[in-house]
């Protein structure tokens, strides 16, 4: 029977890479995410299924030490804050350049700066554009709801394994705090060394039987070797550009326009739109849950028969210039946002959909 | 009498040494002179004396052992610039059973790094820490290193190190000798015969602590780096033994 429990997106994150099977979590205190290292420490994996989990004195170690993990084919996680997601963008750049699985949480506050602990979603040029140096691209998943936090903790590392590359779950400070119904996934054994050598043949764990030795570097020398490998990275996010897509539409079909919003303020947008259909005003809502890649298809269609779109972000705009990018100048697109840890209630952003068309009576 | 024939010579009864069997047989991008020859030699012999080339994973730094892994034949890992203790932590503690060593500079170690190297150090993670101390940035082009002596001239101390302007040379191993999680921390050269002996003695000692879990052990191996130093290998050491000792003498720190 499905055991429903009431508890925090970050808690729910613990729960869910201990029910994984995940063989490591490396993560350094900062809100508002810290719960999910609390958890962990409170729930002493390591006693039963084995996983480590290690509070390192720096997000710079913690993502280093999740490169070293997964360098040796491990599941491994970390889990920051904007700031200190800031400060892990070197070794996600490092884990990109060595086409290494892992997964990274973001559960986002206000910045630029220390900014403040309130709810954000200022990181998503960060998370999708690349956020360290070199081309490069995240699998970034966004979630609405604490299920989807538990849920995308398996999604994430499972794409990060399939493709051999980071994956990121951009949360929102209120999921990570928000408390929800949430049923946890399923308990799975941690993989064997057997399995592991067989998933990760490329992964550095001794030489064992092989003949070969593995190395992972993201180093090259050779200028024509490099650039073959970054044609190799390109060819991946091609890849996953064409497969992992992955949105949801509410109230499209007869829509005259459209809201694209992601994460919870997704919800917040879903009962004013709710409020605006009892009003006669035809919107529909388009909320993206893979950022990268970005459903650019879903848009251009949606755009070929709506009038305008409206991406509401609690940012300065940012979303808005993959929208306009899908959209490509056949219909408006604007933006409305609240910044600093401020969130819109459903009022401001019916009032925003006038203010941005006044047509709409 | 019959002059004696070089297949007379050439037996294995009267081998005196020979290349190790996991030291690749390829050149290095190593400077003729430079230290770091040597040391590859004594991790790739002890790697195979001991039994351990099938459970050893290597962390190889930025700077001149970048390419570490092109030499020695065990899985390796390649970390960004000071975060191998970091990304042997990881390795360490998910891969139990297994020998984790990183090989590291001044630079990657004692100024970009120090983070991680004292807090790996100060949980007694079971690694081991080589530690090449040249007291310059080879790689790079002969810049200043955390461990470059008061007056020595690099590329960015032009005039020399001063104080006043650069801080003082970091004694990073003895600092590590204190905390709670080391069990061995030496010092150690390779300028001549029996200063080799000594260190792949130490190197051995280090590896065993690790395989027993006896928390974190540091070989640092104070060396040359002739062409950053603009001087011949033989002169190098000259002046290694001449000045580098005197700020970094020889001899354990801690053995417990």
């Amino acid at each position: 029977m499905e055991e429903v429990k009431l508890m925090k997106g970050n808690e729910a994150i613990a729960h869910a890479a201990i029910r994984y099977g995940f063989d490591g979590y490396f993560g350094y205190p900062i809100t508002p995410q810290s719960e999910v290292l609390e958890t962990l420490e409170e729930l002493m994996p390591w006693e039963t299924t084995g996983m480590v989990v290690l509070q390192a004195e720096s997000e710079v170690a913690a993502i280093n030490m999740v490169y070293g993990g997964a360098a040796s084919g491990k599941a491994v996680m970390t889990s920051s804050s904007s700031p200190g997601v800031s400060l892990k963008q070197e070794g996600i750049s490092y884990l990109a350049g060595a086409e290494l699985p892992a997964l990274i949480l973001n559960v986002m506050r206000g910045g630029p700066g220390l900014g403040t602990i309130q709810p954000s979603q200022a990181d998503y040029f960060q998370a999708t554009k690349g956020g360290g140096h070199g081309d490069y691209h995240l699998i970034v998943l966004s979630p609405a709801t604490v299920q989807e936090m538990a849920d995308f903790v398996g999604l994430g590392m499972d794409l990060a394994f399939k493709y051999r590359t980071p994956a990121m779950i951009l949360a929102d400070g209120i999921v990570g705090q928000m408390m929800e119904k949430v049923v946890l996934p399923p308990f799975r054994p941690r993989r064997t060394a057997e399995q592991i050598a067989e998933q990760c043949p490329w992964a550095a764990t001794g030489k064992g039987n092989r003949k070969h030795r593995n190395v992972i570097t993201s180093l090259e020398m050779d200028s024509a070797r490099m650039e073959e490998n970054n044609h190799r990275f390109q060819r991946t996010y091609e890849e996953i550009r064409k497969n992992e897509v992955r949105f949801k539409e509410y109230y499209t079909d007869d829509a005259e326009y459209i809201i694209v919003a992601f994460g919870t303020v997704a919800r917040i947008c879903l009962k004013a739109i709710e409020d605006a259909r009892k009003q006669g005003i035809k919107v529909g809502l388009l909320r993206p849950i893979t950022l990268w890649p970005f459903p650019t298809e879903a848009l251009a269609s949606l755009a070929g028969r709506v009038k305008g779109m409206l991406t509401v972000e609690l940012n300065a705009g940012q979303m808005v210039e993959d929208v306009r990018l899908a959209v490509n100048g056949r219909i408006p697109v604007y933006h409305f946002g609240r910044m600093g840890g401020m969130i819109p209630n459903p009022g401001e952003v019916l009032d925003a959909l006038r203010a941005n068309f006044p047509e709409i009576k | 009498m019959n002059a004696m024939k070089p297949e007379d010579i050439i037996k294995p009864e009267n081998k005196v040494y020979s290349r190790p069997r996991l030291l690749d047989e390829r050149n290095t991008h190593y400077c003729p002179g430079c230290s770091h020859g040597v040391v590859h030699r004594l991790v790739a012999e002890l790697i195979d004396e001991m039994g351990l080339e099938c459970t050893t994973i290597g962390v190889a730094p930025v700077g001149c052992a970048v390419f570490a892994y092109n030499y020695i034949d065990v899985d390796w890992v390649e970390a960004a610039h000071g975060r191998a203790p970091a990304v042997a932590t990881a390795l360490s503690r998910l891969n139990p059973g297994h020998l984790v060593f990183t090989y590291q500079g001044d630079g990657d170690l004692a100024a970009i790094g120090t983070a991680e190297t004292i807090h790996a150090a100060n949980r007694g993670e079971n690694i081991v820490i080589i530690f090449i101390n040249n007291a310059i940035y080879g790689m790079t082009g002969g810049q200043m290193a955390p461990t470059t002596l008061l007056g020595q001239k690099t590329a960015t101390t032009p005039y020399g190190r001063r104080a006043d302007l650069n801080g003082y040379p970091l004694r990073i191993s003895e600092l590590l000798a204190q905390l709670d999680g080391t069990c061995y921390v030496t010092r150690q050269a390779v300028h001549t015969p029996a200063s080799v002996r000594k260190t792949k003695a130490a190197i051995k000692k280090a590896f065993q602590n690790a395989l027993e879990g006896r928390g974190t052990s540091i070989v640092e191996v104070v060396s040359t780096c002739n062409s950053g130093w603009k001087l011949s290998p033989a002169k190098s050491n000259e002046w290694m033994a001449e000045h580098m000792f005197e700020r970094y003498p020889l001899g354990d720190l801690k053995n417990v």
